[in-house]
């Protein structure tokens, strides 16, 4: 019987073997050598082993990085909320409003075949509208709404926002839908029974049974938007911040060492909420 | 079949909307890619012409294009056969606890939700400190394998908790070794899983960016090349780059579902009517 369970183990850890050597190398030891690096010190033509908090200090020393950190969660916060409220929408109605399965295959592909297309030109692509002279800017003046061009639209926190939302809506419609799509249909027929109308089942029996895809959901936007770098820099046009970006600007001036600090205390932040977030849901039961 | 309520139209008009929220930018931007030549980044069209999508491919100045695109399609073909493989093997493993698979799980996890900057970076500090060049196909193979793996094994896990166990003790009663029953009874069962892996494998790999951005070496793929673009490049010539890789990915998700639905159909048609209860 020891033998037996003992050759199992062997059996998984072997069918295991691929996956953990590509995770061992390239996720776990990156992460232990960056943790390393940022102790480091940096010159401005090489970085030299050493063990100081140097980083660290002048990483927390600095207002800037809380600054950059807030930033970041306004992004994340704002964001988060958009992706949820449309995220639910779209799901909702594909899982409770339409009623063939074909339909609600298509129509879910056509929600998640931009997700498989490159995020750089979706970015890209509300360049044409939001500029100075874009078609939003002419639609709004020809109709009169405004006199002058906004400004706002292109370059700022609101173009930001609009590709993040843009981009990781799929995120939640997903996991949403999925989670929507196992809920017995029977419990919503009681409720109607027992005398509920439609937003009172949306609120206490849809919501409540939907929580689980929420929180994946979450997971995801957040986390994307939390480590992202480059759609602020192509978006806000260079003129806003956040903790990715504050990394990758180390990385082009050779600054690993203070880039690596910053990596550090960003990957803690994304772990502390994510494992808050973890404890309103048990992913493996979910999938 | 009863009347549809208020709040259908309502909803529906809310889908068309988010829809065209989706897929609006990405139009526009095919339409303005025919601009003629002396067109702008935005409306008006000033003619219509294939002026920038001959530039691409004329222009030396915009960078090595092809050579970009060929890096993109190789590494999303080894990125789409590993991805496969790891992710079968795992999630047949996966389906009995062993030890530490507990913690592989959450490794899996946790290179789903690392910032990509810091694989980016952690790898590229990795091989400069142990003196090996990062190549995009040896560091960034394996740096985007990061993020397609667990995507494979997500669906996987998927599959794999919905597989009725029987049909393998059915082989097992029937004399077939292990191999022969994961060969000849759950392989062909849960390939049309195998589709959608190869999918996320492929499409994951050829639009990666922030994981491949530090880890490519000197030769860029394609999206580096766009994203470099993005910065210097003030003509229509980056939506027409921008139009033809959608095109592109659109062709290979087009391929990826035909297969599919080619499987389901083929399945549907020779399948047996075993357990139906059909005299």
């Amino acid at each position: 019987m020891q033998n037996l369970r003992e050759s199992k183990s062997l059996i998984g850890w072997l069918m295991v073997s691929p996956l953990a050597l590509v995770l061992g190398v390239f996720l776990v030891l990156p992460i232990i050598m960056i943790t390393i690096v940022s102790f480091w010190q940096a010159t401005e033509f090489s970085i030299i082993p050493a063990f100081e908090f140097d980083n660290y200090e002048f990483l927390f020393g600095s207002p800037v990085t809380y600054t950059v950190f807030l930033n970041t969660f306004k992004y994340a916060i704002i964001t988060w909320v958009f992706t949820f409220l449309i995220g639910f929408t779209v799901a909702y109605y594909l899982a409770f409003h339409i009623h063939s399965l074909t339909w609600q295959v298509a129509l879910f592909l056509l929600c998640t075949i931009p997700f498989w297309t490159s995020n750089i030109i979706r970015m890209i692509s509300w360049i044409p509208f939001l500029g100075r002279n874009g078609i939003a800017n002419t639609t709004l003046i020809s109709w009169g709404v405004i006199d002058e061009p906004l400004e706002w639209l292109l370059f700022s926190d609101f173009s930001v926002v609009l590709a993040f939302v843009h981009l990781y809506t799929l995120f939640m419609v997903v996991p949403i839908f999925n989670t929507m799509m196992r809920i017995d249909k029977s419990l919503i027929e009681a409720a109607r029974d027992g005398g509920a109308n439609g937003a009172q089942i949306l609120w206490n029996v849809i919501l409540p049974l939907t929580k689980p895809g929420i929180m994946i959901g979450t997971i995801f936007v957040v986390t994307l938007v939390m480590g992202d770098f480059f759609t602020v820099r192509i978006m806000s046009g260079s003129q806003s911040a956040n903790v990715g970006r504050l990394i990758s600007n180390d990385i082009a001036l050779l600054q690993y060492p203070s880039a690596s600090a910053t990596a550090i205390v960003l990957l803690l932040t994304v772990l502390i909420v994510i494992g808050i977030l973890l404890r309103f849901v048990d992913i493996r039961k979910e999938l | 079949m009863e009347p549809r309520p208020r709040s259908f139209y309502v909803l529906t008009a809310f889908f068309a909307l988010f829809i065209l929220f989706l897929y609006g930018p990405t139009l526009t931007i095919g339409i303005l890619s025919f601009q003629g030549p002396g067109g702008g980044l935005t409306f008006p069209m000033r003619g219509v012409s294939l002026y920038w999508f001959f530039d691409l491919f004329e222009q030396q100045a915009v960078g090595d294009i092809w050579g970009s695109f060929r890096r993109s399609l190789a590494l999303g073909f080894m990125v789409m056969v590993t991805t496969i493989v790891v992710s079968v093997m795992g999630g047949l493993a996966f389906r009995k606890r062993f030890p530490g698979s507990t913690i592989l799980f959450y490794l899996i996890i946790t290179a789903l939700v690392i910032p990509s900057i810091l694989i980016s970076l952690g790898v590229g500090l990795l091989f400069n400190q142990a003196g090996i060049n990062v190549h995009w196909s040896t560091s960034g193979f394996g740096a985007q394998l990061t993020w397609t793996l667990p995507f494979g094994l997500l669906i996987m896990f998927a599959v794999f908790n919905r597989f009725d166990k029987s049909y393998e003790e059915a082989a097992r009663d029937q004399g077939a070794t292990a191999w022969q029953t994961i060969r000849y009874v759950v392989l062909p069962i849960i390939a049309p899983s195998l589709i959608g892996v190869a999918l996320f494998g492929f499409t994951l790999s050829y639009d990666e960016f922030a994981r491949t951005l530090l880890t490519s070496g000197s030769k860029n793929t394609l999206p580096l090349e766009i994203y470099g673009m993005t910065t210097n490049v003030t003509s229509p010539v980056l939506y027409a780059l921008g139009t033809l890789t959608t095109v592109f990915s659109l062709l290979v998700i087009g391929f990826f579902l035909g297969v599919a639905v080619w499987m389901n159909r083929r399945r549907a048609s020779k399948g047996s009517d075993a357990g139906k209860g059909l005299v």
